[in-house]
């Protein structure tokens, strides 16, 4: 068997039965299955923090899709991560509101304090810093999302509190 | 209607858009994203024009031509400033990112990108910060990918997965990044990847085995050409430099190929260059016969003199050849006497091209050119992977299945050219196509409903479908669907072929038709069309149409021993006889000369081989599947002492003072004896102009007038210059002088226009967008069909003949391979590398039977022979059937509708990993 | 004024679950039209109110709407109803608002417009960042399914709807609504070429509507309350109220819902409480980073549609950005075009290629290494992006417009970049 069968025959195990049972529901209300991809991308995603080579050969599969179609739908979107992530994402908007309220300040505060700068992982895995466009919080700018959370009115003591038990490190990760 | 562009008054189509009406006029607006085949998206911009409301207006907005409908009166301005600074913009941001590496790109001097940027007058670039760049992809042995030149036009990635149906290549990234590729490097999978080369207006994707041995387009000496890889008969257009056939690029023809070609066809030709060509005569040395005896090499005129003192006043026989033109067929035939002439097919062959023939002859259905198919709106395929055996015909087919949707378009007015708009309009909604055929076929994705039967059992189920139009209830539902569907139909197809080796398939076919036709009446037309074996079945089959008796090529073996010497014209007879049939040949004493190309058995066990011309050096007529008989011409000289074997055949002729072929001594003449030979082929001589055309005083030039070297290309032999080859044997030159303009349509070598070096340039040469060839209209058209059929219809008392199938064996069927099948072109070594290894093709639960997995080998039993096949395993099959790669040299022996056994090959054992660039292997090394 | 859209939204309420929504007059107006008018009916309540669209273009709701085919005039099967969530535009925060706080209201105003259209299934496309909202609309849908407000026979009348929340994978130009279409069908979201529109050929090829989540949130209201009313609510020419937002160095920064036609000075001034203290305005924009800059002397001008379009600029989201003395204009009109840069789909040349050029002159003219041939190339850039009609879409021309506006009204500080070398507002930074 050659390696290219090995893959092909793995594919069918790669996704969780919880992974597949939430596709599931998503494919009810499409009418093509390729109508679930992106759902189906961030399905995965929240299970695992990001989409492997091998867990998008596994959904395309599954949508009966070609990889490349999926692929070239998930390297459209910025919120699907095609490379491995800290446990969080921060998400840093650098949009204009933000930066009339001095968020450029706060960014060299985090890159200082976590030792990463934009699209980098901190050494110890615990976070990915990515620019966002703004993030609909104007009015308490200046803003980011850690996970699910989101903080508003940053200042540098705020980001200090932050990450206080985050060990500043040097440049790390991806 | 009419419309103005710088108060010109232009007359337009209805319908169509303005960058069409633009083109149409003979204006030059430039455009990248827009393809005449796919129509417009209007992503790249470049297109633009002013538009004003009324003669008033002096402000006037931008707008692309290609999303433009005209409309009658609108006012456009292409000169208007805002219009060209517009264009000039679109140009410079486009070359913000781009190489600029011109001189090292295989597109340059052809390159649509260049000459945009010409038309549009871009030089200064203002921008002065970093050039995105991205990582190329190996795509296989074909293409060459080298992303940084992108302009993002998104032209291959509509061609590649739209309209030809690929899924592995798409737009990747976004904004400034975006990236054509696929997920991961590996090879191309569609059959048709090497449009890709033409569609791109630049040079992301260039034609990799041409860059091995790189020259410009305007060094490449071209000339019309006839593709020779399947029964199609594409319209090609070959060019050589140095000796070499450098490349193949489409030749535009609007009723057969369109702008389009099969990887096969494009990349197929490899072979000319091969080492394994023929440069002299041989003749077998004093062991003649013996199995070690060797070829010595003889000269031209020893080859004669040789083979006169075996042919002269001595009874000989001739096998033709389904790949050997019309005249060198003719001539043999007429050399060795009608009755002692074998067409050289196989007897399986010979009957379903027969049937094929008497069907076109007599049917009430249309039979169409590849541009009416993509009309069709229900299709039915029986017992052909279209794909694989007329592959051009199968990209059409995937067009009309697009019909359906431009029925939705037209009720919302949606012009079919409005592409992106048309797609999402239909989103999966596709024309029916059902598809019967014995196991997978690559247009299964788009086949509304898949029926897997063996041969016997399509002849069976199209003649239910048949009684069922006649008002005969079937118990099969899906016989009723078909029907249905079919009676539903406009403009319904029927498509079938030789490809199962089954005259009961083709006969079967016909009925349908003629009770389809019957039961639709006038209102609709019923199109029938079948594939062929090979680039001039059709014609060797009218060449034997009429006889009463053929002499079928095992009927030839059996009596070999009653004559002094056989002819073989281009014919490898392993392909086609049993081994005891050739032995019966070879072995006894008969002399056999054979003419062919590539070294192969039926040559080395011959007494005399001569050397002969490919299509690429030679000059011939084919015959393609819907009876067009087309013109190819040489390229180049043939090199060393090859010879077209029409010439052979005449230089034979006269040594042996054949009386009625005295008087031929030029290709003309051929062409004008064998029209005047049966009625069938009174139309040959206007095919395409004689050899004393002439345009304008000039005949058509064969070079660019830019070829470049021609005093300095052979200085490496000789400073001298050597005088260029003369060719009175056609209306071509050597030479760069003459004009390429509006002569015939079968006599445009390259395409080239001021200002258009790209193959765009086509444009100027049709009449109109879409449309027929300039010359087309003037002069002649796009070849000449030869059979028109009597419509009287044929009287068929359909007869299916049921194999007797014995327990535990299967019934084994060809299936064809656009890469390995076919004889010459696997030959190529790119074509070879992707046929890779001969394969039997198992269902899953034959191959779950025997234990065996996809790659694992099993051997194969005849009733005389065992072979041990690599396996494939479908995704469907019909009961009791496997495949086999077809054609390929390990299966040469195996023959359609062999009764076969099967066992896994215990001897074999799974290749070692040493190393894998893959990851870990899989036995843990 | 009354409040309308955020009755049940101020800094002491709790969001709504279903129960506090109907105490406050909510799903009024659903039972109301299902009981008692035809989708015809409802479609002139909503035309005759001049409801205009509050997503950024303005054009009407009631005509958007008559352009879905009916029965009659189209092939059988689903239409569709999107709510158009994508809240990305720069500077804008208002529909999270809604959204968080107020459910049911949105959930409200698409169930009355899908009866309206004739649509059985609805979608709400929203930001995948916006996670509460997310969630309390899920729960809001999964409460109407129980109570009969959603699903089969809506309050058994007979009506039908299925409705989905769809999180979106984060792109700006999924805001436009053929891309946010595109998303939805699971592709990549570039904009679709128009005609034809979305009404006829939309989602999965059928008619479609996408609307604005305020703009459905007024549905509600109108229904219940007439097309009469809710033309009063405004103060100039246009209809209704209207969520106002103001960011930036101010005094107050945050979103008020205020009659249309207010004055942008009393919104500055009286709600987001003036500039703050050592700060002085400068310029803003009205209605989110694809609108062009006013300045002072705009200030007294009413907050219609009409109105801010002859001053050259664009109503656009209703939420303004104020621009202060202290900072770049150059800097900031920078800051937007990287954005726009980064988030065109890469679809169209002008777009994909002439915006990250534009992006690179403006980064010499701040970093203090242009010429005055820059400037040059910005305006032939502006006439090369900036005109509706050069691009596929909306979204390099609306880029395009703070460029455009700041070289009009800012032109000394470009040049002051470019003669002093350096930008003034960065001095020996």
């Amino acid at each position: 068997m050659s390696d290219q069968e090995i893959i092909e025959s793995d594919l069918n195990t790669v996704l969780s039965s919880e992974e597949i049972a939430e596709i599931d529901a998503e494919l009810a209300h499409v009418p093509y299955k390729s109508g679930a991809a992106i759902d189906a991308l961030k399905i995965v995603q929240a299970q695992r923090g990001w989409v492997s080579d091998q867990s998008l050969q596994a959904i395309a599969k599954y949508l009966e899709m070609s990889a490349e179609e999926l692929e070239g739908i998930a390297t459209f979107y910025n919120l699907i991560y095609r490379r491995p992530v800290g446990d969080k994402v921060i998400l840093f908007c650098d949009s204009v509101s933000c930066w009339l309220c001095g968020c450029e300040d706060i960014k060299q505060k985090i890159s200082e304090r976590l030792g990463v700068d934009y699209g980098e992982t901190t050494a110890d895995n615990r976070y990915t810093l990515i620019p966002v466009p703004c993030l609909g919080a104007c009015d308490r700018a200046p803003v980011m999302m850690v996970g699910d959370d989101l903080h508003t009115h940053l200042d540098k003591q705020q980001i200090e509190k932050l990450f206080a038990d985050s060990k500043q490190s040097d440049k790390g990760g991806q | 209607m009419i419309i103005f562009v710088d108060g010109q008054e232009i007359e337009v189509k209805q319908g169509e858009n303005v960058l069409e009406a633009c083109l149409n006029a003979g204006l030059d607006l430039p455009y990248f994203c827009w393809h005449p085949a796919m129509g417009s998206i209007g992503s790249c911009r470049q297109c633009a024009l002013v538009q004003y409301q009324n003669p008033e207006d002096t402000r006037g907005r931008i707008v692309m031509g290609c999303m433009t409908q005209v409309t009658d009166g609108a006012r456009f301005s292409l000169n208007a400033q805002n219009a060209t600074e517009f264009r000039e913009a679109v140009v410079e941001s486009l070359m913000l990112n781009h190489p600029h590496d011109c001189p090292v790109c295989a597109e340059g001097g052809e390159c649509h990108l260049q000459d945009m940027t010409v038309m549009v007058g871009h030089r200064d670039r203002r921008y002065t910060g970093k050039k995105n760049t991205h990582r190329n992809q190996y795509l296989g042995p074909l293409i060459q990918h080298e992303m940084n030149r992108c302009i993002t036009c998104y032209r291959c990635e509509r061609y590649y997965r739209d309209y030809a149906g690929g899924s592995d290549l798409g737009a990747q990234a976004s904004r400034d990044h975006v990236y054509f590729g696929r997920h991961q490097e590996g090879v191309l999978e569609s059959e048709f990847s090497g449009n890709l080369v033409e569609v791109c207006p630049t040079g992301v994707f260039t034609d990799k085995p041409f860059l091995k041995h790189y020259s410009r387009k305007w060094d490449l000496q071209s000339a019309p050409s006839i593709c020779s890889g399947c029964g199609v008969g594409c319209n090609i257009s070959p060019g050589e430099r140095y000796g070499k056939l450098k490349r193949v690029h489409n030749r535009y023809n609007h009723e057969v190929n369109g702008y389009f070609l099969c990887d096969r066809g494009r990349f197929g030709s490899g072979y000319i260059n091969s080492d394994q060509r023929l440069d002299y005569s041989g003749l077998k040395g004093a062991g003649l016969k013996s199995a070690d005896a060797t070829f010595a090499a003889v000269h031209q005129s020893q080859a004669i003199e040789t083979a006169a003192g075996w042919l002269q006043g001595k009874k000989v026989l001739g096998i033709g050849s389904p790949r050997a033109s019309l005249e060198s067929n003719y001539l043999l035939r007429e050399l060795v006497g009608r009755s002692n002439f074998s067409s050289g097919f196989s007897d399986a062959e010979a009957a379903v091209v027969r049937s094929i023939i008497n069907i076109q002859k007599t049917t009430v259905a249309t039979n169409p050119t590849i541009k009416q198919m993509e009309s069709a709106d229900a299709i039915l395929i029986l017992g052909e992977d279209i794909t694989n055996t007329a592959p051009r015909v199968a990209l059409a087919l995937r067009q009309a299945l697009r019909n359906k949707s431009f029925e939705l378009a037209e009720q919302l007015g949606l012009p079919e050219w409005q592409d992106a708009a048309v797609r999402n309009l239909a989103q999966d909604q596709l024309s029916p196509m059902v598809i019967v055929s014995a196991m997978d076929s690559r247009l299964d994705d788009v086949a509304s409903q898949l029926i897997s039967l063996s041969p016997a059992a399509i002849a069976d189920f199209s003649c239910a479908v048949t009684a069922s139009l006649q008002g005969q209830e079937s118990d099969d539902k899906r016989v009723q669907q078909v029907a249905n569907m079919l009676s539903a139909a406009k403009r319904p197809l029927i498509i079938s072929g030789s490809s199962m080796l089954s005259a009961n398939i083709v006969d079967s076919a016909a009925c349908l038709a003629e009770a389809l036709q019957a039961h639709k009446q006038a209102a609709q037309e019923v199109m029938l069309s079948f594939c062929v074996p090979e680039a001039n079945s059709m014609g060797l089959g009218l060449l034997v149409n009429e006889d009463k008796r053929p002499l079928r090529l095992s009927r030839l073996a059996k009596k070999i021993d009653t004559v002094d010497a056989v002819l073989i014209l281009e014919n490898d007879l392993e392909r086609r006889l049993s081994q005891s049939e050739l032995d019966l040949i070879f072995s006894g004493k008969t002399r056999v000369i054979s003419m062919d190309l590539l070294e192969n058995n039926t040559l080395a066990r011959s007494d005399l081989v001569l050397p002969v011309a490919s299509y690429a050096e030679s000059q011939g007529t084919l015959v393609n599947a819907e009876s067009r008989a087309q013109r190819h011409y040489p390229v180049f000289e043939p090199a060393a002492e090859r010879l077209c074997s029409w010439q052979w055949l005449l230089q034979l002729a006269a040594v042996m003072e054949h009386k009625k072929l005295a008087g031929i001594a030029h290709f003309d003449q051929i062409v004008e004896a064998c029209s005047k030979s049966q009625p069938i082929f009174a139309d040959l001589t206007a095919v395409a102009p004689d050899h004393s055309f002439r345009d304008r005083g000039l005949k058509v030039p064969r070079q660019t007038h830019r070829y470049s070297g021609r005093t300095a290309i052979n200085a490496d032999v000789s400073v001298h210059e050597p005088p260029q080859p003369t060719d009175c044997e056609t209306p071509l030159a050597y030479s760069m002088e003459g004009l390429n303009r509006d002569q015939p349509a079968s006599l445009i070598p390259y395409v080239w226009s001021p200002g258009w070096n790209s193959n765009q340039s086509l444009q100027k040469f049709q009449a109109e967008v879409n449309g027929p060839l300039k010359g087309a209209l003037k002069h002649s058209g796009a070849g000449q069909r030869l059979i028109k059929s009597t419509q009287q219809g044929l009287e068929y008392k359909l007869k299916v003949t049921h194999p007797r199938m014995q327990k535990g064996r299967w019934q084994l069927l060809p299936m064809h391979r656009v890469h390995g099948s076919e004889e010459l072109s696997a030959y190529t070594d790119e074509i070879a590398e992707l046929a890779a290894q001969a394969f039997v093709a198992l269902g899953e639960t034959v191959a779950e039977k025997l234990g065996v997995a996809e790659g694992e080998m099993v051997v194969v039993s005849t009733a005389d022979q065992e072979i041990s096949l690599q396996v494939k395993v479908l995704s469907r099959v019909a009961k009791n059937c496997v495949g086999f790669s077809v054609g390929y040299d390990k299966t040469k022996s195996l023959r359609a509708g062999d009764s076969v056994a099967l066992r896994r090959d215990k001897s074999w054992q799974p290749p070692q990993v040493i190393a894998t660039d893959r990851g870990v292997a899989s036995n843990g090394c | 004024m009354e409040k309308v859209l955020t009755r049940n939204i101020g800094p002491d309420q709790m969001p709504t679950d279903m129960t506090a929504y109907k105490a406050n007059g909510g799903y009024v107006g659903l039972r109301k039209a299902l009981s008692h008018m035809s989708p015809k009916d409802c479609l002139k309540v909503i035309s005759d109110s001049n409801l205009r669209g509050r997503g950024g273009a303005g054009f009407p709701t009631g005509m958007k709407w008559s352009f879905v085919p009916t029965e009659d005039k189209c092939t059988p099967g689903h239409k569709y109803l999107v709510c158009n969530a994508d809240e990305m535009e720069p500077g804008t925060f208002k529909d999270r608002l809604l959204m968080e706080c107020d459910p049911h209201q949105l959930i409200e105003g698409m169930i009355l417009s899908a009866y309206t259209i004739g649509a059985d299934i609805s979608y709400i496309f929203i930001r995948g960042e916006y996670v509460v909202a997310i969630q309390r609309l899920r729960d809001a849908i999964a409460e109407c399914y129980a109570k009969g407000y959603l699903g089969d026979n809506i309050l058994d009348s007979g009506y039908s709807l299925n409705m989905y929340v769809h999180p979106s994978a984060g792109r700006y130009i999924c805001g436009e609504e053929t891309a946010l279409i595109n998303a939805l069908e699971g592709k990549r979201a570039n904009p679709r070429a128009k005609p034809p529109f979305p009404q006829v050929s939309g989602l999965w090829g059928r008619p479609t509507i996408v609307n604005n989540v305020e703009t459905l949130c007024n549905i509600p209201h109108i229904i219940d309350r007439g097309a009469d009313w809710f033309k009063t609510l405004g103060r100039g020419e246009d209809s209704g109220s209207k969520l106002f937002g103001v960011s930036g160095k101010v005094k107050n920064p945050g979103c008020w819902e205020l009659p249309m036609g207010t004055p942008i000075r009393e919104i500055l001034e009286d709600h987001a409480g003036g500039m703050r203290d050592g700060y002085q305005l400068k310029g803003l924009l009205p209605g989110g980073g694809s609108t062009d800059f006013l300045v002072p002397e705009h200030l007294d001008l009413a907050m219609d549609y009409n109105v801010i379009g002859a001053a050259g600029s664009r109503m656009g989201t209703g939420t303004m950005i104020v621009l202060d003395d202290r900072s770049c204009p150059v800097a900031m009109v920078l800051n937007l075009i990287r954005f726009f840069a980064q988030e065109s789909c890469g679809f169209c040349t002008p777009c994909r290629d002439g915006l990250p050029w534009t992006r690179q002159v403006l980064e010499d003219i701040e970093s203090g290494c242009a010429e005055s041939e820059h400037l040059e190339t910005l305006a032939y850039q502006i006439k090369y992006i900036g005109a509706i009609g050069n691009t596929h879409c909306a979204l390099a021309p609306g880029a395009m417009e703070p460029l455009q506006s700041a070289l009009k009204y800012f032109y000394d500080d470009f040049k002051q970049h470019i003669s002093g070398g350096q930008c003034p507002y960065h001095k020996g930074a």
